[in-house]
This record gives structure tokens, sequence and C-alpha cells, in this order.
């Protein structure tokens, strides 16, 4: 996982190399807020992967690599 | 996961964050009023279960994520404090685990150069950087370090 200035950028990180999935720092932040807002509540509880998976759903983050399954 | 042990993961975040760093065995052994042996075991039964990470081969802990015990390429700065993040993901995660703004520096991943990422109320600065993860999300734990 990581950061890059630009698609260019990603392309010759790449090398070849078959992509993964690339989104926005926008969307980066908006998924991070959702997966991670509830780390340090103190009655946190462990989430199902189906909850995981919804969040994904929910941000329009679909297809086969952003199924946790 | 049984409560005793999501109340020990609580408990471990909690210390994370209020002293700045990883809590060693012994410090949450204070907190709770148990001892280290205790802990440690209580430490390897959630890194079985993926609630923290501890460092390869050790009783110390590598990743409460989105926080890292270890420096790393990423860090944020939010409430006056740095933070190491674990991957790209995560300094954004320590905002929203801190419910605050923060400033993330890090660099790009093809070219080095340095990369400043003002986030407010959720949102970054700069609309052209962009995230890329090579793992499928079902593969994510598979080798969480290189994830």
């Amino acid at each position: 996982m990581n950061l890059f200035r630009s698609e260019a950028h990603i392309t010759r990180w790449l090398g070849g190399r078959a992509p993964g999935v690339t989104i926005s720092a926008s969307q980066l932040s908006e998924l991070a807020h959702a997966w991670w807002g509830d780390r340090l509540d103190p009655e946190w509880r462990p989430r199902s992967t189906q909850d995981s998976q919804a969040i994904l759903d929910r941000l329009g983050l679909t297809g086969t690599p952003w199924q946790l399954m | 996961m049984n409560e005793s042990d999501i109340g020990l993961r609580n408990l471990t975040y909690r210390l994370f964050v209020e002293i700045g760093r990883a809590p060693s065995a012994d410090e949450v052994a204070v907190a709770a009023g148990s001892d280290g042996d205790q802990i440690r075991a209580g430490w390897h039964r959630l890194h079985d279960a993926h609630a923290l990470v501890l460092q390869r081969g050790t009783a110390e802990i590598g990743m409460a994520n989105p926080f890292s015990a270890i420096p790393t390429a990423y860090r944020v700065l939010t409430r006056d404090r740095w933070w190491y993040a674990n991957c790209a993901w995560d300094p954004f995660g320590i905002c929203a685990v801190m419910r605050t703004n923060g400033r993330i520096e890090t660099s790009c991943a093809d070219c080095g150069e340095a990369l400043t990422v003002i986030v407010t109320d959720q949102m970054p600065d700069d609309a052209a950087i962009l995230f890329h993860c090579l793992v499928p999300a079902s593969q994510w734990w598979d080798d969480i370090v290189f994830t």
C-alpha cells in the first residue's frame, strides 16, 4: 500500500507488473475514517468480515481486488 | 476472541495513545493488575486473531493498526504529536482514530519526492495524490508487513 504523485508514477513503479487497485487520496481518507474510526472506542468489539466488506461496498470499492473473502 | 482478550486489546490501545508509543507487556500488566507473562500470552492470542501484530519472533507490539510501534516511512502529526503508521492507508486512519485533523508526511513510492498531505475534516488537501495497493484484499493478512 503506497502513495504516488500521479498515475504515471504508479505505472513506472509497477515496471510491467500487473497493477492492483488505485484510488484517490480523498477516497482513501473516506475509507480510513470508516475503517479505523472506532479503534479507540472504550467498548470496541471485533468487526466481522461481513461488516468490513459492507464498508468497502458502501464506498463503492467493489470487484475482486476488494473482496475480503 | 473472548471478553478478557477484548479488554486487553482495548487497554493496550488506550495506553498506546496515552504514552505515545507501544506499551511494554509489563506496563500493561501494571495497568491491568496482571503480570507480564499473562499479557504476553494474551497478545499472542490477539496477534493470531489479527487484533494487533507482534514483531516477528517476539512478544513486543509491532502494529496496533493503524499505529506502528516502529519508525516507518509514513508519519502523521496530530494533537501536537508525531505518530508512525504502517502503510499509506494508516496515517489517514490515525487521523480517524484520533478524530482530529493531521499533517501526513511521506514520499512518492516511485520517485521518492516528499509528499505532504494536510487532512482537515477528513479531507486531504491534495486531490492529485493516489493510493495504490498491489495486494488483493483477500490476501492482506497473508503477509501484513508486506501489505
